[in-house]
């Protein structure tokens, strides 16, 4: 109904509503208070201006008073906290199913790989009414994934990977902006995400040149490297078998026990005796230095698809890890 | 009363001794007052001639008037320039200094010598920034993040962050001497709830500049080491964590917030008794509330960082205790407004600087609620919104404050009045300006327009021509008060010793204050805001104020 006012930007997801109506709420209360104390000051300075015979009645204050304005402001300031907490945590946490999309940031560009090995710079092609969830890194500095339409935003580091999902519900082609200052051209790093109907999405999806999926490359890297001596897909090797273990906990040989996330596949690649897996030796190379971002997220991919269910991506028979 | 009688001049702490020595090795509180108070102004003007530049260049989407680096280094150093030289010593250095000993009776500060030598240690950051400046700048942002700016920028970041350094310094000894004042040199009878407010908001301020300067001072030495001996603290590539930096530079420049603000809130608390005749409302719980904002100020730091990449559980849990911190803040503002009531108010010009800080600094702090929830944070941070809700505050609060604070003690300070309907106009033209300037700009970030572009999609255009507009009425705005303040000291009335009938014992010595302040020690046998045994001076005058 507001489409046109210039007062907030497209509302192309499925989350920006409710943002959207926390903000609203805000603006309203705050306009309220600001009306309230400003009329309030308004009212004594003219009702208690100086004139002639006048004194003023000194008060010394009053402890009820003290007391409601700080409880009844400090209710209604918790109300916004659980309200905001709760988009927040809707907006922290991916769908388990949700379409991944890897993105590596770098002075001052955006690249974009799709699963299906569709790579993009400065735009973004998603269909409507998907769960897409992007996982970042920075080649450089850091810089941050906005999209307003999206009432999305998130810090894209180097060194690890950071996440942002979304649902696009309307079509349309929006804005990306970088939004942490990352040097000369910050404000040239922007591009834009094109919101397509499913059908329209396929067709784009088969008409680009793809050099292979993401977990092929993946896996052809994992060849050339040969990681593929150690990491067998039996449990004869003399690294783990990296079959089925994504998202699952790992033992390691220091007792602790983590997930295997993106980031801990990513740390083990680069400086693998961080975190060595129990019953095994650090014997592994260090590849800090010799794998670009976009083989570390090909690797990753690979990795992931170790995992997928028979029939998804790049298929791997395989038994359980012990 | 407005016509004093001419006296041969007083000797005073302005005519006592003459001569360029008698100012730069001075160790009178008040001449160490001046001293700061011409060098922040001057880097006022340093960092507003960047403002109008930048501003200037946000006049059209494209990038038009500077280059792109010139524009991150117009930023950066309007940043850096304003938070460490202007606004951290501004109200504490000038205004605290001049008055935290006349108000609690004393004859100096605690530690006179090392007075001059926090002012000697801003001048040298100072001439430090200045070189830094002129020899090509700084292009990282005053936030300093890593691995920018200690791997990518090729400016000169360690001269700036060296310069900043020494600049916190000069910070913590005006803290230590405030802290050390007010515990041990009190005039008898001066007992902690007798302090003005303004004492008590310095004592806060003064231990937050304790505290967490020196957190500030390390974070800067470690991104200066990792820059030149190239060692990983920050940096990723070399086993560092960014996150770790924004952690210790948040850990301080959050409560440095807090330094802005509450002297401010102090100088507020001195005026609205005075031109409302009337006892503070609530003594207790707005010096009380000073504490709590200290205390709570330092745990509410990563608010800043919540799209930064940390657990969704630590925001939880700093967006809860930000909320802590809004209450006393709120707490200040109703009993502010509470004084007014059923009082007998006059529109002086102090008091009109004391409106539009309250009205600006309630806006602020409103949308510092909706920065605080998580949810709207992680659209509107890094937007314009967040530099219209903290210039609400720096801006619109602590210079509205500083201003406020300057034209009430003008007399004091110089012995002159200032032309009243000058003062009032003036203060008229920095409240208009100033909204024009900022409130565009909550639209724009709400919009989504990022900060720190210096160039943008053409849709923003409106909103930011006005943003510019206000900008050089508010730079009028803050002219006039340097041009009258310089006339009144020489052709001002002369002033009263308590022209504005004011309680509070920097008022009952001379205007200006002899070299020790007070002829013999004075003993407080009453309340502070004793509005009820003061004569009210516009009584005697006829019209008063319509």
């Amino acid at each position: 109904m507001f489409d046109n006012l210039p007062l907030w930007p497209a509302r192309a997801s499925a989350g920006a509503g409710n943002v959207d109506a926390l903000y609203i709420f805000l603006v309203l209360l705050a306009t309220f208070m600001s009306v309230a104390i400003f009329s309030m000051i308004l009212v004594f300075a003219l009702r208690y201006r100086r004139q002639p015979g006048r004194t003023a009645e000194q008060i010394e204050g009053s402890n009820a008073l003290e007391i409601t304005w700080s409880v009844v402001p400090l209710g209604i300031f918790m109300v916004i906290f659980a309200w905001g907490a709760v988009i927040y945590f809707q907006e922290r946490t991916p769908p388990r199913d949700a379409t991944e999309i890897y993105v590596v940031a770098k002075q001052w560009m955006w690249k974009l790989e799709h699963v299906e090995g569709q790579r993009e710079i400065n735009e973004l092609h998603v269909p409507v009414g998907r769960d897409i969830e992007m996982i970042m890194t920075s080649q450089d500095v850091i810089h941050s994934f906005y999209v307003p339409a999206f009432r999305i935003k998130q810090d894209v580091l180097p060194g690890r990977y950071t996440t942002a999902w979304f649902r696009a519900i309307k079509p349309g082609v929006y804005h990306l902006f970088c939004a942490e200052y990352c040097g000369s051209q910050h404000s040239g790093m922007i591009g834009q995400v094109v919101v397509m109907e499913p059908a329209q999405y396929e067709a784009w999806l088969s008409g680009g040149n793809t050099s292979g999926s993401l977990a092929s490359n993946g896996e052809s890297i994992f060849q050339q490297l040969g990681c593929v001596t150690c990491h067998r897909s039996d449990t004869q090797g003399r690294g783990p078998s990296l079959a089925g273990i994504f998202g699952k906990p790992v033992q390691l040989e220091d007792g602790r026990t983590v997930i295997a996330d993106e980031n801990y596949i990513r740390e083990s690649i680069l400086s693998p005796s961080a975190k060595i897996v129990k019953g095994f030796k650090p014997i592994m190379p260090v590849f800090q230095g010799l794998v670009s971002e976009e083989q570390l997220t090909e690797l990753v991919a690979y990795v992931k698809s170790l995992s997928a269910p028979p029939g998804a991506g790049t298929k791997v028979q395989e038994s359980k890890v012990q | 009363m407005a016509t004093a009688v001419i006296t041969p001049e007083r000797e005073n702490y302005l005519n006592q001794e003459y001569g360029i020595r008698s100012w730069l090795l001075t160790v009178d509180h008040k001449r160490i007052a001046l001293l700061y108070l011409i060098s922040i102004t001057f880097f006022f003007f340093i960092g507003g001639f960047f403002a109008l530049l930048i501003r200037l260049e946000l006049l059209t989407p494209a990038g038009d008037l500077v280059q792109a680096d010139t524009y991150n280094k117009l930023f950066t150093m309007h940043g850096m320039v304003m938070v460490f030289f202007f606004l951290i010593p501004s109200i504490p250095a000038v205004l605290g200094n001049f008055l935290v000993p006349l108000m609690i009776g004393a004859k100096d500060l605690a530690f006179p010598r090392i007075n001059l030598l926090s002012w000697y240690l801003y001048i040298i950051a100072g001439v430090m920034m200045l070189h830094c400046i002129v020899t090509g700048g700084v292009d990282t942002g005053w936030t300093f993040y890593t691995p920018f700016s200690t791997a990518f920028s090729n400016t000169k970041v360690v001269e700036a962050g060296l310069s900043i350094f020494v600049a916190g310094f000069s910070s913590i000894l005006t803290g230590l001497n405030f802290v050390v004042t007010i515990h041990r040199m009190r005039a008898p009878g001066m007992t902690w709830s007798r302090l003005p407010l303004f004492i008590w908001a310095h004592y806060a301020t003064s231990i937050i500049q304790l505290l967490g300067t020196p957190v500030l001072a390390i974070t800067l030495v470690l991104v200066v080491f990792e820059r030149v001996f190239h060692l990983g603290i920050f940096d990723p590539t070399r086993g560092g964590d960014p996150l770790l930096f924004q952690h210790l530079f948040w850990f301080y420049s959050h409560p440095a917030v807090y330094i802005m603000i509450l002297p401010a809130m102090g100088v507020v608390a001195e005026i609205v008794p005075c031109f409302s005749r009337k006892r503070i409302f609530g003594y207790k719980a707005i010096a009380l509330s000073s504490i709590a904002i200290a205390v709570f100020g330092f745990l509410v730091w990563a608010h800043h960082m919540f799209v930064a990449g940390m657990s969704l559980y630590s925001a939880l849990i700093f967006s809860a205790l930000s909320y802590l911190v809004a209450v006393p803040s709120a707490i200040k503002v109703f009993n502010w407004t509470a004084t007014m009531y059923k009082g007998s108010i006059s529109f002086s010009t102090p008091m009109l600087y004391a409106f539009g800080f309250i009205g600006l600094f309630t806006m602020g702090g409103l949308t510092g609620l909706f920065l605080a929830a998580l949810g709207i944070d992680v659209h509107v941070t890094d937007t314009y919104f967040v530099i219209a809700h903290f210039h609400y505050i720096m801006v619109g609060g602590a210079v509205m404050g500083y201003l406020g604070g300057m034209h009430f003690w003008w007399p004091k300070i110089s012995g002159r009045l200032y032309p009243e309907w000058l003062g009032k106009f003036a203060a008229l033209i920095v409240f208009l300006g100033f909204n024009l300037t900022f409130f565009p700009q909550f639209i724009l970030g709400y919009m989504g327009m990022p900060r720190r572009y210096w160039q943008y999609p053409p849709e923003f255009q409106v909103l930011n021509v006005l943003s510019t507009a206000g900008s050089t009425i508010l730079a009028v705005g803050y002219v006039l008060p340097m041009v009258y303040f310089l006339w009144s000291m020489r052709y001002g009335k002369l002033a009263d010793d308590n022209p504005w009938g004011a309680a509070g014992l920097e008022w009952q010595t001379t205007s200006p204050p002899p070299t020790f302040n007070f002829d013999k020690e004075p003993e407080v046998t009453w309340e502070a805001y004793n509005y009820d045994q003061i004569p009210d001076p516009a009584a005697e005058e006829v019209p008063v104020e319509r």
